[in-house]
């Protein structure tokens, strides 16, 4: 249960706007304020400034202090990070620059992939070479890497990143390194690759490192000047940073990974959702969450969202796989694609309906909007279908023009294919929702889950007008809406568990060749290490440590995790392991594989504290039909007739109000369309749920 | 807004559906698969065919000489295997050069998609497996049968119940066994996650039959394709280029034609087959020659029947890029990935501003083989792989050429790491070879260096496959030529650009890949 004592902060900065969040005993308030991209921290400071004069309280109150920041990864796609040289295996130079040798468009031939975030110039080779045993082939030239030491120096490197060649099996060269440069160069940043990234692969691992000694100074000088500032009002709390993996971490694991920052504020909005599906003790879950550019989309099983170690930033053709820059971190495992309330549609080579991923933003925004737009934006097509009314829109901040929706559908989709404006604005309604439940439906096969017996949780602006449709598609029989959706990411920050995770690669078959004091050695030490990076930030709580396998036949190159039983790792429990490798791999995969043998190829320990727990959400009180307060036309594309559409008004509505669909639920910021499939009702704690007719 | 909507909307939902439904075919395999080649550089194919054999659906992944040769696999399999002998539960499997795609490394399989009970589409898929035995990987052998164990059109899975007697057959004669029995797993598999992906779909569109749907796709793709067409200038071109072949340079020749409605290519006046296996099936000559049309034509149409039928090629009968039973075929990757070039050499005069100059196109597949003692292993193993590499690209209208990039195939190089687990080599330097792509306005992509050794005492066997080394990736309008490949010890020795050669443990391999040629006067 939460503390109630505790009062707890939490700021997520995005590209936009900084959201802040205060949770008090007596309850929750935000702010959302301007992101101050020069000096990130100004913002945060005023924005928490506010919320907690909001709440009559005083910077010593408080407890704890989240944080979440996209300035990581803005630095890469910005190319804003230090001045970082790398320093290699002789005879491989060249690492980053030749990446994976292939195309991620197979039939482009002007494609041009992304550029290196260190230069030739500024990447250095010693001699040394261990083996893929890690034995030594050849030994460190020492003198070698003293003679780096005036180069470095004259070339005004900022901070250095050390990959050599099978250093997660051996690191010691790596080691020797790091110590021989701190001590010449004690003001630099260095980056070793057995220590950020101690898995198998070289590019991967070597652009993993190499991003994070790129964001190194950047994130020291943020998190500097951040805690000084805090300092100065007073603040005596703990202060957290958000993981990519949606656990926290202490200030100086950031300062010393700061790679592992970079996908926080999706990851916030991930958190935000398990702890939804925890408070509705839903146990498979689907989130969903659409705002103005994209649509990302998580599985969250047991309270858990799906995580992987592979993510790729700075993607040059937006959303293809391969265009990026490789980081193998822990992360929270998400498909994102290119649809947005403002994503464009147009017609391709064959007449097709394609939705994004180019996007309207804000400026100049949808046709609708007046604003100069042309094209057609998502949000053109909900204008044109009557989900959206025109005078209340964001509030009735601006007014939007139908007519204009009207003419940019029938102009770039209608005309060309003989459909009228409404006809188009329900293609594009379709295709993009279509394409939403594909990213969910490809997600959910490489899983290896079954989507349709999820539960799915929608936030983010434009989620709540496609959700149903997304929902139906997927089959998906219950869908929820909740309350303090705008702010999801910055909620999530709150829930975090304070964690970290090792992974290691250490090759072992499960035979007689199995050598359990190996195992146990490494996974102790692998403890040890992590206990190590959460426990004075975890301060008096319980920590939970959990091992896990990566394991494979031997010669595949895909891993299935399974988890580790505590204590020794014996050859007693071999075949216990086979059994629960195969179990997952044939779920996944349909059947097994027979004579093949089995090996676990990365070891991994994590080490947590236990998630905060909040109380479930208030059950509804009895049902009953709420009053409609308006009726609008809604284009039908089955039809092509226009229906009566009932528009209900949030706020008329209290738990346990009942909306049948179709319908619309309208609210100050936002729009709930549910569909003729579902029946709406608000539970006791302002949670909108859809559940499907034949369900109920 | 029910499901039964419009039928424009609904076929092009159920087409991107599709294309959904095969990448995912195409995931499962790459994620299940235990040949290297596969799972770390992705050499598969997956795609969805209706009843006719027509393909409607091909994965984004995969390579330009696997995809288009299955499709017509497809129509061999059904010749076999009429649409009424079919059962549920049934996969059929060929690695026959002629009717898979191209050589005998690459197994074919496809299995019929039940749906209700009736007989709705097929899937296919193809990967490139390890070791089919016979001499192994590379082009020495002089007829098919020294290339390996030859799997005719057969059923592997009958109504569920798998066909041991082949599988031991296919065990007893590969060197990994394990591996090769798995890898043929993991391509039925994967068809089984297309049926089922594909059932979904017809249920929630209440579809009995995929063909209004495949004649739409398929309809639309070529009327796109025709359009494109239509917007070029029409008339001939030709282009010639000579390559290194086996022992002998090989001078190939293309004609090109855009007519009204039509692309046509003809190969005529190309050499006679060769004694070793660079020779290529007609499959696979026409698989690169439409990947390099549609490059240059129509890369934004999907692959399918379609989009293909515009495309016309052919090559006379018995010549290299059309060669006859039993010649031999291992390596056709080497001549078949230069055939883009030869399309983009015809249309540099009507379209100039589109095509690239010539790269060095075939990978650079380093094929090893040994024995070593692994960790704790007492009793020596066999290894072979292929380790995947590449040179540069040409440079291309107002952009250079990309460095030790793949193209035209669409696979991944492999990491050294990964390289090195399986096997006792250990590379010394893989580097980028600077300045070796050739000058111009835009520069050809550089190649490599590399230095491969052994760790063991045993010597080992490269079974080289390697072109441009004679003849670089020459430069276009004025570019220069890239840089030749090399193959020699780093002692100097020499070594041949294709054949098995034994290199002693104490001996470096040195190997340099091709530059890209260059585009306009520097």
């Amino acid at each position: 249960m939460v503390d109630s004592t505790q009062i707890r902060l939490a700021a997520d900065i995005g590209g936009t706007f900084t959201d802040v969040v205060l949770q008090t005993p007596q309850g929750r308030l935000t702010r959302k304020v301007l992101t101050t991209p020069a000096a990130p921290e100004e913002g945060v400071m005023s924005g928490i400034s506010l919320v907690i004069e909001d709440a009559g309280l005083r910077f010593p109150d408080v407890t704890v202090f989240v944080h979440g920041t996209t300035l990581a990864t803005n630095a890469i796609i910005e190319r804003r990070g230090a001045r970082t040289a790398l320093i290699g295996t002789q005879g491989f130079r060249d690492i980053l620059e030749i990446g994976t040798e292939s195309r991620f468009n197979q039939y482009d031939l002007m494609l041009q992939k992304p550029s290196p975030l260190v230069p030739r110039d500024l990447r250095f080779t010693v001699p040394e070479r261990m083996d893929a045993r890690g034995t030594v082939q050849l030994p460190l030239d020492e003198a070698a890497v003293l003679a780096l030491v005036p180069q470095l120096r004259d070339a005004g490197v900022e901070s250095i990143a050390v990959a050599f060649l099978h250093a997660y099996a051996n690191p010691a060269h790596e080691r020797r390194v790091q110590a021989l440069l701190q001590e010449g160069m004690p003001d630099i940043t260095i980056s070793i690759s057995s220590e950020v990234c101690p898995e198998i692969r070289e590019y991967e691992r070597t652009s993993t490192t190499v991003a994070n000694a790129y964001v190194q100074p950047l994130m020291a000088g943020y998190l500097g000047r951040l805690r000084q500032s805090l300092d100065a009002k007073g603040f005596q709390g703990a202060l957290y940073l958000v993981t990519s993996g949606g656990g926290l971490t202490a200030l100086e694991t950031a300062r010393q990974f700061p790679v592992r920052l970079v996908e926080s504020g999706p990851a916030g909005g991930a958190i935000f959702a398990a702890q939804c599906a925890e408070r509705l003790a839903e146990n498979r879950v689907l989130s969903f969450d659409m705002g103005g550019t994209t649509a990302k989309v998580c599985l969250i099983e047991d309270g858990e969202p799906a995580s992987s170690r592979f993510f790729e930033v700075d993607r040059t053709a937006r959303f293809m796989k391969g265009s990026g820059l490789p980081l193998r971190i822990p992360v929270i495992e998400m498909v994102e694609i290119g649809a947005g309330g403002g994503s464009i549609a147009h017609l391709d080579a064959m007449k097709r309906v394609v939705v994004g991923p180019e996007s309207a933003s804000s400026v100049p925004g949808p046709a609708c909007y007046g604003l100069g737009g042309k094209r057609p934006a998502v949000t053109d097509a909900d204008v044109m279908l009557g989900l959206i009314r025109p005078e209340n829109f964001a509030g009735g901040s601006i007014q939007l023009q139908p007519a204009r929706s009207a003419e940019a559908l029938l102009t770039d989709i209608g005309t060309p294919l003989g459909l009228s404006a409404e006809m188009s604005a329900h293609a594009v309604y379709e295709i993009v929702c279509e394409n939403m439940a594909s990213a969910a439906r490809v997600h959910a096969a490489e899983r290896g889950a079954v989507i349709g017996d999820h539960t799915m949780i929608a936030f983010g602006g434009a989620a709540p007008l496609h959700a149903a449709r997304v929902a139906e598609k997927l089959g998906i029989r219950r869908l929820v809406i909740p309350s303090n959706a705008g702010v999801g990411s910055a909620v999530g920050f709150l829930a975090a568990p304070v964690s970290f995770e090792l992974v290691r690669s250490f090759p072992m078959r499960l035979d007689d060749s199995f050598s359990s004091p190996e195992v146990s050695a490494l996974l102790d030490d692998m403890t040890q290490a992590a206990h190590g990076m959460v426990q004075d930030d975890a301060r008096t709580e319980t920590l939970h440590t959990r091992r896990a396998a990566f394991m494979r036949y031997v010669g595949q190159g895909h891993e299935i995790i399974v988890t580790l039983p505590d204590g020794a790792i014996s050859s007693d429990h071999l075949s216990a392991l086979r059994d629960a490798f195969e179990a997952e791999y044939a779920r996944q995969f349909a059947r097994v594989i027979p004579h093949a043998a089995v090996e676990i190829l990365n070891w991994s320990v994590s080490v947590s504290t236990t998630p905060r727990k909040y109380p479930p959400f208030e059950a509804a009180p009895a049902l009953h039909d709420a009053v409609s307060a308006d009726i609008r036309k809604l284009f039908d594309g089955a039809t092509g007739t226009h229906v009566a559409l009932p528009v209900y008004e949030r706020t008329d509505m209290g738990p346990g109000s009942r909306v049948p669909g179709p319908a619309l639920i309208a609210e100050k910021e936002t729009t709930t369309y549910v569909s003729s499939r579902y029946t709406a009702h608000l539970d006791g704690s302002g949670n909108i749920i859809l559940d499907m007719k034949d369900a109920v | 807004m029910s499901a039964h909507s419009h039928k424009e909307i609904d076929f092009q939902i159920m087409w991107n559906r599709l294309i959904a439904v095969v990448g995912e075919q195409a995931q499962v395999l790459i994620r299940t698969a235990f040949s290297p080649i596969v799972r770390e550089c992705e050499d598969i194919s997956a795609g969805i065919f209706d009843l006719q054999g027509r393909m409607i659906a091909q994965a984004v992944t995969g390579t330009p000489g696997h995809v288009n040769s299955m499709a017509e696999s497809v129509g061999h399999f059904l010749r076999h295997f009429p649409v009424s002998t079919m059962k549920e539960g049934d996969a059929y499997i060929t690695n026959d050069p002629w009717m898979g795609t191209g050589h005998l490394n690459d197994f074919v399989i496809t299995t019929p998609a039940f749906h209700k009970g009736r007989l709705v589409g097929l899937f296919s898929c193809t990967s490139h497996l390890m070791d089919i035995g016979g001499l192994g990987n590379g082009p020495e052998a002089t007829d098919v049968f020294m290339e390996g164990l030859s799997i005719p059109m057969l059923k592997l899975i009958d109504q569920g119940q798998v066909n041991e007697t082949l599988m031991a057959m296919i065990r007893a004669n590969t060197r990994l066994p394990v591996d090769t029995e798995g890898d043929t797993y993991s391509l039925a598999a994967c068809n089984d996650v297309g049926v089922r992906a594909l059932c979904d779909m017809m249920d929630e569109f209440h579809l009995d039959s995929l063909e209004p749907l495949a004649d739409f796709i398929i309809e639309r793709s070529r009327q796109a394709v025709l359009d494109k067409i239509a917007a070029l200038p029409q008339g001939t071109w030709c282009h010639e280029m000579t390559i290194d072949g086996y022992n002998a340079p090989l001078t190939l020749k293309a004609k090109l034609t855009v007519g009204e409605n039509r692309v046509s290519v003809s190969y005529d006046g190309s050499p006679p087959a060769v004694g070793r296996g660079i020779n290529v099936p007609m499959a696979y000559t026409r698989a690169y020659t439409v990947f390099g049309l549609a490059c240059a034509i129509s890369p934004d149409v999907p692959n399918n029947a379609g989009s293909l039928a515009p495309y016309h090629v052919e090559a006379p009968e018995g010549s290299v890029l059309n060669a006859m039973r039993p010649a031999p075929v291992s390596s056709r990757h080497v001549i078949g990935q230069m055939l883009p070039d030869m399309v983009f050499g015809c249309l540099r005069t009507p379209l100039p501003e589109r095509v690239p100059a010539e790269g060095t196109s075939c990978l650079w597949n380093i094929a090893v083989r040994g024995q070593w003692f692994p960790k704790g292993a007492t009793t020596p193993q066999t290894y072979a792989l292929a380790i995947t590499t590449n040179g540069g690209t040409g440079a291309r209208p107002g952009l250079n050429g990309l460095s030790a990039t793949a193209f035209p195939s669409g696979v991944h190089g492999t990491p050294v790491e990964i390289a090195e687990i399986q096997c006792p080599l250990i590379f010394w330097e893989k580097e980028l070879r600077e300045n070796s792509g050739g000058l111009g306005q835009t520069k050809g992509g550089d190649g490599q260096i590399m230095k491969i050794g052994t760790t063991q005492k045993q010597p080992f066997e490269l079974l080289a496959a390697f072109d441009r080394v004679d003849h670089p990736a020459r430069g276009a309008l004025g570019g220069q030529d890239g840089a030749a490949g090399r193959v020699e010890t780093a002692s100097g020795r020499k070594l041949a650009g294709k054949g098995l050669q034994v290199l002693e443990a104490d001996e470096l391999l040195v190997l340099l890949t091709p530059g890209g040629g260059g585009l306009g006067a520097p």
